[in-house]
């Protein structure tokens, strides 16, 4: 059979066949929604996410480093007196890095990356610097926003804030 | 007495004594109908299948049975799940020792499917019809090892939330995909209460179907294809009924392996070590050691080239079928004497090379501060991963025109070289890294 002997017309039983696949394939899109909107992870108001009250800028004296374990960031002062946020989390593959005040750096214990106060990467594997947490300085008293960790590339000084 | 002697007469199977009725036996069983009727000699040979796959399946039962009695006593929540798992230990009459069982069979099926498959590659299992029940027994493979990284979650244990904290962070390096799939299957950002409830779910629910699924087509193509791959006969081969013969020794293996398990289980109980705390990864964050030796690639290059790499050596293994076509050489282990000597050629380099690599990478080579102003992406990722395929092309043509090796025979030799390469990167994440992953002596 050649293309011009194919009917040009849709006979009444390839119609209903046709819908009725489309029907079945409608189904089953609608079903994988459903079961995807049914998994679909959802967080709980109040968990770690919010925006953390960190305290008064005074009593962060320049080269201290602080940990927040429940906002899971360190708030580290710099030399210089800035602030930055940093998320605990591992660039590399997520676990959850330690500050060593004698070595004056963050390591992580699970595939031995290093990184200095800022966050900075001193030896891979960690493909990048720590991400970090924006900082609200407003009379002297420090809120960190935990809902959304920033990535960086290198260290520059816009990410660090002042008082 | 009489009454005794006529209750274990009536106990006694009453087997056919006659050939075709022991194998209407067979065909009328439902469990033994996995069977065929009658058995060709040679594939009852014990060093021709070492019981690998029977192994696996007896172990999958014993999983199955010890998993839902564990079921009954588990709390998948961060709060309680530790603590079940301690009065599972301490108070519950048995309870140790089920969980023992339960834990050393998930280990010891790693090992017998890992083995299985080597076995069939080695004895050309794959030929012909046989090639989609390989590629099917390499998505069994993924699966049990996936049905143990859902499994080590449960107990809420540091290993159990730092392994799954690693292992969900490579899903993250997958480009467009990565984070969405992770942040899915966590059921949030990072491990926490959803994430033991998704893994429990996939433990208990959605994998134990797919696998019911997935091992009833193998076994069903196994006997559609003719049972084990044997060598072409010269001459007519005799053939033995199932009942007493396989049977025979199929109970014999299983009680072996029934010893040998509940032997250790008794022994060594399973590992539980302190509660998950999600501030502080213990030093070293060790995975469960059949995962070590992708832990250690990671060590060496770049999380998505560690990926690729191993996404690699499973798609050949896929590839296997249709790359050695050697259909004459079906049930021969290596395919030929110089096929067994390229393996062990392959073999010996490997045990040679791959600990070589890894001191070298470990204290001398370090490309990407060499080429400071070259991406890491580069120096870590797709320099060490293109060193890698570039290495397994070499030993591939080493073996194929030094060594004259038809492809089968030189393919013998890559693969002996690519599971050498496995387990000595596996010995080296579970002895030789110390704290911090240095490198060390034990």
């Amino acid at each position: 059979m050649t293309s011009s002997d194919l009917p040009t017309t849709l006979s009444r039983r390839d119609f209903l066949s046709l819908g009725l696949g489309a029907l079945g394939l409608a189904g089953l899109l609608q079903s994988g929604a459903i079961t995807y909107q049914f998994l679909a992870p959802r967080t709980i108001e109040g968990e770690f996410g919010g925006v953390v009250h960190a305290g008064e800028l005074v009593s962060f004296p320049p080269g201290s480093v602080t940990e927040f374990p429940d906002g899971r960031f360190f708030l580290v002062r710099l030399d210089d007196g800035g602030l930055l946020a940093v998320y605990r989390r591992c660039t590399h593959l997520g676990c959850a890095v330690a500050w060593h005040p004698t070595e004056d750096r963050f390591t992580c214990p699970c595939h031995g990356s290093h990184f200095d106060q800022a966050g900075v990467v001193e030896n891979p594997p960690a493909p990048r610097p720590l991400d970090t947490f924006a900082i609200t300085l407003r009379d002297g008293q420090i809120s960190v926003d935990t809902a959304r960790p920033q990535r960086r590339d290198h260290f520059s000084v816009d990410q660090v804030v002042y008082g | 007495m009489a009454w005794f002697t006529r209750f274990v007469n009536s106990m006694r199977p009453r087997l056919p004594n006659d050939e075709r009725g022991r194998m209407r036996a067979v065909a009328n069983n439902l469990i033994l109908h996995l069977h065929p009727t009658r058995v060709p000699a040679p594939a009852l040979q014990m060093r021709r299948t070492w019981g690998l796959g029977g192994i696996s399946a007896l172990l999958t039962v014993i999983l199955v049975l010890s998993g839902i009695l564990l079921m009954f006593r588990y709390d998948a929540s961060i709060e309680r799940a530790y603590q079940s798992i301690q009065f599972l230990e301490t108070a519950v009459p048995f309870g140790s020792l089920l969980r023992a069982i339960h834990h050393w069979s998930g280990n010891l099926l790693v090992i017998t499917v890992t083995l299985h498959l080597v076995r069939v590659f080695f004895t050309g299992g794959f030929y012909g019809p046989r090639r989609s029940n390989w590629i099917f027994g390499l998505a069994l493979l993924l699966l049990v090892l996936f049905f143990n990284f859902t499994g080590y979650l449960l107990p809420w244990d540091q290993l159990a939330f730092w392994a799954i904290t690693v292992g969900v962070g490579l899903l993250d390096y997958v480009p467009l995909l990565g984070e969405a799939m992770a942040t899915f299957l966590l059921g949030g950002r990072e491990v926490g209460q959803a994430a033991l409830r998704n893994f429990y779910a996939l433990h208990v629910a959605v994998l134990p179907a797919l696998l019911m699924l997935m091992l009833s087509y193998h076994f069903w193509r196994v006997r559609k294809d003719g049972g084990i791959a044997l060598p072409t006969p010269s001459g007519p081969v005799e053939k033995l009924t199932t009942i007493p013969h396989l049977v025979g020794i199929e109970l014999g293996v299983a009680l072996l392996t029934l010893t040998a398990l509940l032997g250790f289980a008794m022994l060594v109980p399973a590992p539980l070590e302190e509660l998950a705390n999600p501030a502080h990864p213990p030093n070293p964050a060790k995975a469960a050691w059949y995962f070590l030796g992708l832990q250690e690639l990671l060590l060496h290059m770049h999380p998505l080239a560690a990926m690729l790499l191993s996404g690699s050596v499973m798609l050949g293994l896929a590839a296997v079928p249709y790359w050695d076509r050697d259909e004459a050489a079906i049930g021969i282990v290596g395919r030929s004497a110089r096929g067994r000597e390229a393996g062990l050629v392959g073999f010996l380099l490997s045990l040679l090379i791959t600990p070589s690599l890894v001191v070298i990478d470990e204290w001398w080579l370090d490309l990407p501060s060499l080429l400071p102003t070259w991406s890491t992406l580069i120096t870590n990722g797709v320099l060490p991963l293109a060193l890698s395929l570039a290495g397994l092309a070499l030993i591939y043509a080493l073996l194929r025109y030094p060594l004259r090796a038809r492809p089968s025979e030189a393919l013998v030799g890559l693969f002996s070289f690519i599971g050498g390469a496995l387990v000595v990167l596996t010995v080296v994440g579970v002895f030789l890294r110390g704290p911090d992953m240095v490198l060390m002596w034990p």
